[in-house]
């Protein structure tokens, strides 16, 4: 629980504080990245955090996979690092090639912004390591590009390796299979949509977040 | 060296959801514009290059709007390359 957090920051990140406020209120420590570093040396775990990393121009996370520090944090998931992407810094993993798939706008053409329901498809990666399977938690979502999307044979391939981590109960925006979050085949590099780290205490509404992070931070 | 005109035009791909396109269609006939369908809303990018000649910046063109400035999981992108007049 002493893990030390890097907590990237992009121009146009506007969750990276409470990244940090839920690390350290479940034990770890977490300091801000920011993203025109090259090293994210003396980290045990990297966050991506949600918001709008460079405007969201172009397209969300197109302009951010070439911010300087996303060629360390790549040989820091290389090596097997803990790597998590929120929201903005889902869509940030799935642009650089991270991760597989694409976010594209919400079935509905909606902003959402709202608390919902996921279960835990797998416990094989560094979000879910300490959830149990079919376990159900309310947290938070806040996106226009939250539709997960991806060809036929990266969604059997997702499925066939146990590979979708979160999916909603109730499917808000539109994403295939109802993913709400993937990881990588070796499970270290997780993205999702909803907020955990605005769900870790009572006060929020929910602390059903505190699960994932506590996970990911004993990754 | 020669300078070109490109023009990327970025389109959502067959079977993606464009609900900018669909929503802009529905609200047509309520303007009196009938008749209109399969309405599409994409990105156009314009530039100008510098190359030996035109296959080799339609060549680059290319690769930068796959690897740039479409996503081709979700996307589409035509390339249009002119010698700058």
């Amino acid at each position: 629980m002493s893990r030390r957090v890097g907590v990237v920051v992009f121009p146009g990140s506007n969750c990276e504080h409470d990244a940090v406020e839920a690390v350290r209120s479940l034990g770890g420590s977490a300091d801000l990245v920011w993203h025109g570093d090259t090293s994210v040396a003396g980290f045990d775990a990297v966050v991506l955090p949600g918001g709008f990393a460079h405007g969201d121009y172009l397209r969300p996370g197109a302009i951010a996979r070439f911010s300087p520090v996303m060629d360390a944090v790549r040989k820091f998931a290389d090596d097997g690092g803990p790597v998590l992407g929120i929201c903005n810094g889902f869509q940030v993993l799935t642009e650089a090639g991270f991760l597989p798939g694409a976010l594209q706008k919400n079935r509905g053409l909606k902003f959402l912004c709202t608390t919902v329901e996921l279960a835990v498809a797998s416990t094989a990666s560094a979000l879910t390591g300490q959830a149990e399977v079919g376990q159900v938690l309310r947290v938070p979502i806040n996106h226009f590009e939250g539709n997960f999307t991806c060809d036929a044979s990266t969604l059997a391939e997702l499925e066939g390796e146990g590979r979708v981590v979160l999916r909603y109960l109730d499917n808000p925006n539109g994403s295939v299979a109802d993913i709400a979050g993937i990881c990588n085949a070796a499970g270290n590099v997780v993205g999702l949509m909803p907020h955990p780290e605005r769900a870790c205490d009572p006060i929020l509404g929910s602390a059903d977040g505190a699960v994932l992070l506590r996970s990911f931070l004993a990754a | 060296m020669s300078r070109f005109d490109v023009l990327v035009e970025v389109t959502l791909r067959s079977g993606i959801a464009d609900p900018q396109g669909s929503t802009i269609e529905r609200a047509l006939p309520a303007l009196g514009f009938d008749g209109i369908e399969r309405v599409h809303v994409g990105k156009a990018i314009r530039f100008v290059m510098e190359a030996d000649d035109e296959s080799s910046a339609r060549g680059a063109a290319e690769e930068l709007a796959k690897r740039f400035l479409s996503n081709p999981v979700i996307e589409d992108a035509a390339v249009t390359v002119v010698a700058s007049s």
